[in-house]
């Protein structure tokens, strides 16, 4: 049966239909002048960008429609390239379709596999040196052979070891202490709880020795958001409510999802929320996640005051802060 | 001849004296490559990476990669006085003292994005026609490594600015090394030297950045290259065209003019992007301190997907005997693209071991005539469609008034319901494509001239398709599905038998097709005109 079904004959390769400019030597002539023309617009395109390089101002700007507000510098050196580049490219694309040969040519193709003979040569060439070299038949030498290379692997291991401290607990401590201060970030004023109105919002840092240099890796854990809402609002347990100061509640900034920082509050309805995964956490209820992939609430810090009135720390974070890892036990 | 062929020809005398090389450069000099648009996708990869090294070697001469932290003293008035690292002020003095130093920046951004779409379309266009066959796969994997280490080399680049937002991007990163079970704490303190963000990251970065991974680069490409090279460029079906020929113009010139040409043509096309289009503006958002962010942070689009991934996913971690393994951040962060990328650079011998097909192909497929691999790719883009969706949810989300939560669980379902759906949709498309493919060979093309009967009624007049349509139409092979042996004689089954009755199901799901036509159906039809 299937022998009797005749497929659709390949009509092979159809005839080549000449370009005019392969007949006519005046359109050969047009084409050879517009390849001409771009490549003069591309030598334009240069003497715009030097133009532009050493007698544009560096402070001059123009307004263009969509654009707005250009640095006229740049976009003439810009524009100078671009024009440069792909004049050349068009020119060089509208030669080869108009005036190079576009006959197609065939060429043969040829299996990759080689000749049965060569191939069972190869095969047996590579059988032979396989077991010239006897590692079948010597296990001492392949065991030994795999554990010293395996045991090599270790040593650039090893090398890459001082790029960095071993970790110990730095992941799960900050700077906060009872009693450090809360000063505002930036600024570093201490604050008083009559400085936060309600709704108000502050990001503070703990309070350091003046011309002491803070460093972005304490930052990093250190930054606390405080904000002000009217007691009656908040949704906690006795503790946690003793760790809030005249309706201040204090969180650290850095999300416990992946360590970005919760920068936006919403007032409306006291949902803090981090830009960069949109966790979303209830200030209400300590920070509890109501939304997002956060998993736990963000660390609350304990607050009260000194005896100047300024807002401190009761304690240290009772957790670490920012983002999971193993060593975290919970 | 004339005297420049004089020239010519002693110039290739002069190097075939001292080389040798005559005979090796005839037979390449003359080779032929067949042209196609979508040929040209991997071209634009080339030539922006050229560009890529072109304007990163120009950055280099001012960008001054350490944390080392410097008070601001430039042009850029309201950034003036404020402390950040050397690397961020030397990026703002790059922008603002460098003549042409803002557009080379914005030429390496745009570089870097086409290169990476580039890739990704390439890809795409290498999968949908089956290039990835046999005796190509190595270059395959070649190019799904290369993909792999385009987004990671793409997101050092713009981390190294240190600001704001790449400072962020940075932050994440350090979030997913820190949440490795086991070793995550050691690794993410070597990495950085101590506590994020330390003062070693971006130092270590530029080093990666501009010498190991552009040095990997190099070689992948030429590898890659070199295959396409000696194994001869794939073509399209069509007639005259086998799998034992190429039909094509050769390399010289005209190949070496339109591929030349084109270079330039997508470096002038960057330029004009960097001249026009302002991107990464990093002195609007400021130096990267850990408690600071902007609003609407967002990764390049080729990390996109993979925020997307991590946005959208359940909040989960264990807490059990002390540790902690944070779910959340391990499978969309690592265990996801793990899957996707193994699976990717798996797929060509995956798909020879379901049809069982093990020959040599050169002729392209068109999609529809493999409707499982196109439905397959279908389904696995529209996965990626929709994290990279989530990617942008914020942007999304206020740009069209909708909520994020609204943006969320739009992407959480849509991501499980919408992929299989993709899929069944697609391989019905395909069919009903060949279906057309079939109709039109046999019944011809509609004119759309109406013709009335003498019985009063209308038909439309159908003209019968040229030679060449119709050999293309169908040209291509249909496979028949496999018949592996489940049972040995005597109805017992036999070893392997489940992996062959996998096999066998797999085969007939990937040879579903509709027959294609035949000269004799066309003829019987005729008869009967």
């Amino acid at each position: 049966m299937s022998n009797e079904i005749e497929l659709i004959k390949d009509p092979g390769l159809p005839a080549h239909v000449h370009r005019s400019t392969d007949t006519d030597p005046k359109a050969a002539a047009r084409a050879e002048r517009q390849v001409a023309i771009l490549f003069g617009l591309s030598a334009i395109g240069t003497l715009t960008l030097i133009y532009s390089y050493i007698f544009i101002k560096d402070d001059v700007f123009i307004f263009i429609p969509i654009l707005g507000q250009t640095h006229l510098q740049q976009l003439g050196i810009g524009m100078g390239m671009a024009i440069a580049l792909f004049c050349v490219g068009a020119g060089l694309i509208h030669w080869a379709k108009t005036l190079m040969p576009d006959e197609e040519v065939i060429a043969q193709r040829h299996e990759f596999r080689s000749e049965d003979e060569d191939r069972s040569e190869f095969i047996k060439t590579v059988k032979e040196g396989a077991s010239a070299a006897g590692l079948g038949r010597r296990p001492l030498i392949k065991s030994s052979l795999g554990a010293a290379l395996g045991l090599s692997a270790l040593s650039p291991i090893l090398l890459l070891r001082d790029l960095g401290p071993l970790p110990k607990d730095d992941l799960s401590k900050t700077s906060w202490k009872a009693g450090t201060r809360l000063v505002t970030d930036p600024g570093d004023r201490p604050l008083r709880p009559e400085d936060l109105e309600v709704g108000a919002v502050a990001q503070t840092l703990p309070e350091i020795a003046s011309g002491e240099h803070r460093l972005l890796s304490d930052i990093g854990k250190d930054a606390v958001l405080l904000i002000r809402l009217r007691p009656e609002e908040f949704n906690l347990d006795a503790e946690r409510l003793s760790w809030t100061h005249e309706g201040i509640i204090a969180f650290s900034k850095i999300c416990s999802h992946m360590g970005c920082a919760v920068a936006l509050y919403e007032q409306q309805t006291k949902h803090l929320l981090c830009p960069c995964h949109q966790s979303t956490f209830d200030v209400t209820r300590a920070a509890k996640v109501i939304f997002g992939p956060a998993a736990r609430p963000l660390p609350q810090l304990a607050i009260t005051v000194d005896a100047e009135g300024y807002l401190v720390a009761q304690a240290p974070f009772n957790e670490p802060v920012g983002p999971s890892f193993w060593e975290r036990s919970s | 001849m004339t005297a420049r062929e004089r020239i010519a020809g002693n110039v290739a005398g002069y190097v075939d004296d001292r080389t040798g090389a005559a005979k090796w450069m005839k037979k390449n000099l003359t080779k032929v490559f067949p042209d196609h648009w979508s040929f040209l996708l991997g071209e634009i990869c080339l030539y922006s990476f050229i560009i890529l090294l072109l304007s990163g070697t120009f950055l280099t001469f001012w960008f001054d990669p350490s944390m080392r932290e410097v008070v601001y003293d430039g042009s850029y008035e309201p950034l003036k006085g404020l402390e950040m690292s050397a690397a961020y002020a030397s990026t703002l003095d790059i922008s603002f003292e460098v003549r042409g130093g803002l557009l080379m920046r914005q030429i390496h951004h745009w570089a870097a994005l086409i290169f990476m779409v580039g890739i990704v379309v390439h890809l795409l266009r290498v999968y949908f026609t089956g290039a990835f066959r046999k005796p190509r796969e190595f270059n395959w994997i070649i190019g799904v490594g290369l993909l792999t280490l385009g987004i990671v080399e793409g997101f050092l680049g713009y981390s190294l600015p240190d600001d704001l937002l790449s400072g962020t991007g940075i932050r994440i990163a350090e979030a997913i090394i820190q949440a490795l079970p086991l070793v995550g704490s050691y690794l993410a303190f070597f990495a950085f030297d101590g506590a994020f963000p330390g003062t070693s990251f971006i130092p270590r970065i530029y080093t990666v950045h501009v010498l190991l991974l552009p040095g990997i680069f190099l070689a992948l490409i030429t590898v890659h290259l070199m295959l396409v090279w000696y194994q001869k460029h794939t073509q399209f079906p069509g007639p005259g065209r086998t799998e034992k020929n190429v039909v094509g113009y050769p390399l010289m010139p005209v190949y070496m003019a339109k591929a030349g040409g084109f270079f330039f043509i997508v470096f002038g096309v960057t330029a004009f992007l960097g001249a026009v289009a302002y991107i990464n503006p990093i002195w609007l958002y400021g130096p990267y301190t850990p408690g600071q962010i902007s609003a609407g942070s967002q990764p390049d689009w080729y990390m996109g997907w993979l925020d997307g991934l991590v946005r959208m996913a359940p909040p989960i971690e264990t807490h059990a005997f002390g540790h902690t393994i944070s779910w959340n951040i391990l499978i969309p962060g690592l265990i996801l693209p793990g899957i996707m990328f193994t699976g990717l650079a798996l797929y060509p011998f995956i798909e020879s071991w379901a049809t069982g097909d093990k020959r040599e192909h050169h002729l392209l497929d068109r999609p529809r005539n493999t409707p499982n691999r196109t439905a397959i790719g279908v389904m696995a883009l529209t996965f990626t469609l929709v994290s990279l969706i989530n990617g942008g949810n914020d942007i999304i989300a206020t740009t069209f008034h909708l909520t994020i939560n609204q943006m969320m669980w739009f992407s959480r379902i849509a991501i499980i319901v919408l992929p299989p759906i993709a899929f069944v949709i697609t391989k019905r498309l395909c069919l009903s494509l060949q279906r057309a493919d079939r109709d039109l060979v046999l019944h011809g093309r509609e004119t759309g001239r109406l013709v009335r009967m003498p019985s009063g009624e209308f038909v439309e007049v159908h003209e019968p398709i040229s030679p060449e349509k119709a050999w293309l139409l169908t040209s291509h092979e249909q496979l028949a599905p496999l018949e592996l042996p489940e049972h040995d004689a005597s109805g017992v089954r036999r070893a392997g038998s489940i992996k062959n009755k996998i096999r066998n199901r797999v085969s007939r799901a990937a040879a579903v097709a509709v027959p294609k036509a035949t000269e004799t159906e066309r003829r019987e039809l005729e008869g009967h005109h």
